[in-house]
């Protein structure tokens, strides 16, 4: 038999996902459902001062109205499971319905549950909301000056945490001889996974258990933080998330809309289910990114960076979300000097609360803005020093003989080989011709520009102690059950929730390797409390690294039981076992053998088993990280700039990206795809903006420029391969490098396209208009 | 408000349903009817996720009351897989990787489908083209628009008489699904 792992399958769970047989939370209908239609504020900061409910329940088929006073003594605050230490977070009290002040467009004040959608949406139109509005702030760096709106009176200056990381560097730039500064805006993302968030609850009264499908990437979680809100213990409350539409981080957040719901299926003991508006989506659901950048970098005029500092305005929108404060600065901050060996590194983070949708992850989490402005800040430094932004980079990055290499904050970066990635790179790219045909377009009055990003992240989160030392309030272990049954056929639990990534795939080729199966007969389960033991869930680039690690760790426990059974059925010592594709056999005697389902059976039958043994066969296994992974690369962006219309062009696009192993090449680079068209994305297209009273201009796909499949030329994708050395299966984790990597190789690329013009920098998204005006402030092309 | 009776024709089935007026067809098919596997995903006709077929037309189900089905043929992409099996293009996107978490992928399906009926021998920049319509947040489009590409080639090779006689022009391409590549 082949090698599984390494080869491209197919995927398992295309077949029904393409015949329109997934099973999404919104495809739920359960006899008796009521179905509940949030109401929204329509402001950005105010006092509510009355809401009056009775036109609404007059409303024939309307069930019931609540509203934030009548969740207030039921209903715990919606929490936050990231404090960062040393940062004096303060916290940010998340009503799941608010009663006294609303603190963003789309906070929920009330809920109408009513015999169907329809009736339950015109009811909460009837809901007459008395509001005192106030004045909101909207930009981060804005919310810190001296008499800004607060957005919770109690939090000074709308700072949620200060956090501090690095040694100081003054000393360092003080005697520079190059020092180079910049502000960027890294703009405020929507993640818009194409399902919408949707939850059904189902109370038991005879049982007093809760059952609720919900649109989560981690429902160990959600169980978790929903039974203290909800005061419903664990064992009762079961978390279930089917098919799940895509996430990207925003569906990692607890939201209030899934506790209201819950609690009103217990109050009033019937189903209720609740789905998003695509509307609602936009307003309510996490947003990503929004910083504003201060960062200097301090170097020799010969091209060695020294130092790095930087300091960042996080916008956390009005409450703190689950996983945000986590993202701005551990994810972020730690990794600021990037790819390179910069020796002295500062990063200083304000988290801050606006009028605004909270900021949570979004694919990448952090570690796109650090590589952003990381991989910008290289490319205005060789400008500065005049050196070509290739040669800056090959003196800078981290040699491969220096793994693992610690960072100036104390990250130990696993493995990697940076200069055989670019070297890879370059030999897909022929940069000195694209360098001379650059001159001669000029000379045509033609404008192309390539763009660098020779990235390292951190992902596989990843180690509990480490999560524990920089305030996750869980850990960030996997669990893994490989139950073989009698016939040999084995079902994985697994507690990543994968929605996707296409792990049932990925983990089935992990076992079928391993055990010497065909991965037809083994089936993945995920996404259910009752099902699996417990699981951190699906983020972080982590499932492959730390839930296939956890699988493998399990498939060993049960090959080692099922080599008893086997060395008691061959009557020969364990040491003598052979196991080999599916196959036991007596080392040195090939023909003596037992099959890996000949063991399975005498596992459950029992009738002779070594003694002592239990019967059964399976293994259950918690892998515990030893430190993150770091997948690195080099990307390559050239595009072409009209600057009659400021229009660009993506003429190709290079990806080299070392991953670790590879368990399935196809599926990889189906990540890498889509990673790149978010990155992208940020770059040209997208970004969420509010006007100056907390109203998201960008609320509908109509004013959100999603990027679309025209825009794209064919993504040339290339890999080396750096195992991880900590990690058994040697992999390094995939769903994020797209969209940290490409977000600066773009820009990168369009800024070297510019230079003629004297232009340096310009704001993302690079929309055409940007451009065209950036090109005629600076006397356009005559 | 009021319901109203409808009878629907979907996927060669009849369906009588008792529906408000302004009851969205993508609602209908979902909640009454009961086929799921049509997808909702923005509600204002711009992502494509709910896209069906009104008489072999792609149709934003969205944009559309159940009652103005009355009288036309509804597919949706329950019908696409005939005896289990998966069409052309259903094989090909599964054999490209042309989709991830397949929220969109039923809208993607309808649209393409349709696509390819029409225009057999489309370039890369025209399936770029003709996808545009759709939103997939998970993919990055490449391996969709390679899924196209391969269930062009084979409709190519099956019109052309070479393997079947698929080539009827009043054959839905659905309807030749049992041939792979």
């Amino acid at each position: 038999m082949a090698d599984v792992i390494g080869s491209a399958l197919k995927r398992h769970e295309d077949i029904r996902l393409i015949r329109g047989k997934g099973q999404y939370t919104d495809d739920m209908k359960i006899p008796g459902m009521v179905y509940a239609s949030m109401v929204r504020s329509p402001y950005a900061h105010a006092r509510i001062v009355a809401v009056d409910t009775a036109e609404a329940r007059r409303v024939p088929g309307v069930q019931a109205v609540f509203t934030g006073r009548d969740l207030k003594d039921e209903v715990g605050m919606v929490p936050t499971a990231w404090i960062p230490p040393d940062s004096d977070m303060k916290m940010t009290p998340h009503p799941a319905l608010a009663y006294d002040f609303v603190r963003y467009a789309g906070d929920a004040v009330a809920v109408v549950i009513a015999d169907t959608p329809y009736i339950a949406q015109d009811a909460a139109d009837l809901v007459r909301v008395e509001y005192d509005a106030m004045p909101a702030v909207t930009n981060p760096r804005d919310a810190a000056k001296e008499g800004a709106p607060l957005v919770h009176e109690d939090i000074a200056g709308n700072v949620a945490f200060h956090w501090k990381a690095g040694v100081s560097v003054d000393e360092v730039f003080n005697k520079a001889e190059v020092v180079v500064r910049h502000e960027f805006r890294q703009q405020r993302l929507v993640p818009s996974a194409m399902e919408p968030r949707a939850a059904v609850a189902q109370w038991n009264a005879a049982t007093d258990e809760l059952t609720v499908w919900v649109t989560t990437q981690n429902p160990h979680i959600h169980r978790l933080l929903m039974s203290g809100m909800l005061g419903i213990p664990e064992h009762k409350l079961r978390v279930v998330a089917i098919d799940v539409g895509g996430a990207f981080g925003s569906k990692i957040a607890c939201y209030p809309d899934e506790v209201v719901v819950s609690w009103a299926a217990r109050k009033l003991n019937r189903p209720v289910k609740w789905t998003e508006t695509r509307s609602e989506n936009f307003t309510v659901t996490t947003h990503g990114r929004d910083h504003v950048e201060e960062v200097e970098v301090a170097g020799t005029k010969d091209g060695h960076i020294q130092a790095i500092r930087v300091k960042a305005y996080a916008n956390l929108g009005a409450y703190l979300s689950t996983a945000a404060p986590g993202v701005p600065t551990i994810l972020f901050g730690l990794i600021v000097n990037g790819a390179y060996a910069i020796p002295h590194a500062s990063a200083e983070v304000f988290g801050m609360l606006t009028h605004t949708t909270p900021v949570d992850a979004y694919r990448g989490a952090g570690r796109p803005e650090a590589t952003f402005l990381v991989e910008r800040m290289v490319d205005l430094y060789s400008e500065a020093v005049g050196m070509d932004p290739l040669a800056v980079r090959k003196i800078n990055l981290i040699p491969a003989d220096a793994f693992p290499y610690t960072n100036p904050f104390t990250l130990q970066y696993d493995s990697g080989n940076y200069q055989g990635a670019l070297a890879k790179a370059l030999e897909m790219v022929d940069y000195q011709q694209f360098r001379k045909e650059q001159d001669n377009l000029r000379k045509q009055g033609k404008y192309v520009g390539i763009g660098f990003s020779t990235y390292v992240e951190m992902c596989g989160l990843g180690p509990s102690e480490v999560a524990g030392a920089v305030g996750f309030q869980g850990g960030l272990w996997e669990s893994a059950t490989v139950r073989v049954h009698p016939t040999g056929k084995v079902t994985v639990f697994t507690g990543a929730s994968p929605h996707g990534q296409g792990e049932e795939t990925t983990f089935a080729q992990i076992v079928a390797q391993e055990l010497g199966l065909p991965p037809e007969d083994i089936e993945v389960v995920h996404g259910d409390t009752a099902k699996i033991a417990m699981g951190w869930g699906t983020y972080g680039s982590r499932t492959t690294v730390v839930g296939g690690a956890a699988i493998h760790m399990a498939d060993q426990k049960v090959i080692e039981k099922a080599r008893k059974i086997a060395a008691h059925k061959l009557e020969v010592g364990e040491d003598d076992v052979a196991f080999e594709q599916g196959l036991f056999s007596v080392k040195g005697l090939p023909a003596r053998t037992v099959t890996f389902q000949e063991a399975a059976l005498d596992a459950y039958l029992a009738w002779s088993l070594p003694k002592g043994m239990e019967p059964a066969l399976e293994g259950t296994a918690f892998y515990n990280p030893e430190n993150f992974t770091y997948p690195f690369g080099t990307h390559i962006a050239m595009v072409s700039v009209d600057p009659e219309t400021g229009d660009i062009e993506l003429m190709r696009y290079v990806a080299v990206d070392d991953v670790g192993i590879v368990i399935n090449p196809m599926l990889v680079e189906g990540q890498i795809h889509g990673g790149l068209v978010q990155g992208i994305g940020q770059a040209l297209y997208e970004g969420a903006e509010y006007d100056d009273q907390g109203q998201l201009l960008t609320g509908s796909f109509l004013d959100y420029a999603m990027p679309k499949a025209r825009f794209f030329p064919k993504f040339e994708t290339a890999h080396t391969v750096t195992p991880s050395p900590h990690n058994p299966l040697g992999v390094k984790g995939v769903g994020e490098t797209g969209a940290i990597a490409s977000t600066p190789a773009i820009v990168n690329a369009v800024m070297d396209a510019l230079a003629p013009f004297g232009i340096h920098d310009l704001p993302m998204p690079l929309t055409p208009r940007k451009v065209w005006q950036a090109i005629a402030a600076k006397g356009g092309t005559h | 408000m009021n319901e109203v009776p409808v009878t629907l024709w979907v996927n060669g089935q009849t369906y009588a349903v008792r529906v408000s007026p302004r009851k969205l067809l993508s609602d209908v098919i979902r909640e009454d009817i009961g086929l799921t596997g049509t997808h909702v995903g923005c509600e204002h006709g711009v992502c494509g996720a709910c896209t069906v077929w009104v008489d072999d037309r792609p149709t934003r189900s969205c944009l559309m009351f159940a009652i103005q089905a009355e009288g036309h043929a509804v597919t949706t992409i329950e019908a696409l897989a005939q005896h289990g099996q998966l069409n052309v293009l259903q094989q090909a996107l599964h054999e490209e990787h042309g989709l991830q978490c397949g929220f969109c992928t039923p809208g993607i399906v309808m649209t393409m489908e349709a696509y390819l009926h029409e225009h057999p021998n489309p370039t890369v920049d025209d399936i770029r083209d003709a996808l545009s319509g759709n939103l997939c947040r998970c993919t990055g489009y490449q391996n969709i628009v390679a899924g196209v590409q391969k269930a062009a080639r084979v409709f190519a090779q099956n019109s052309s008489g070479a393997t079947s006689a698929a080539g009827n022009e009043s054959t839905h391409l659905s309807e030749g699904g049992r041939e792979y590549v």
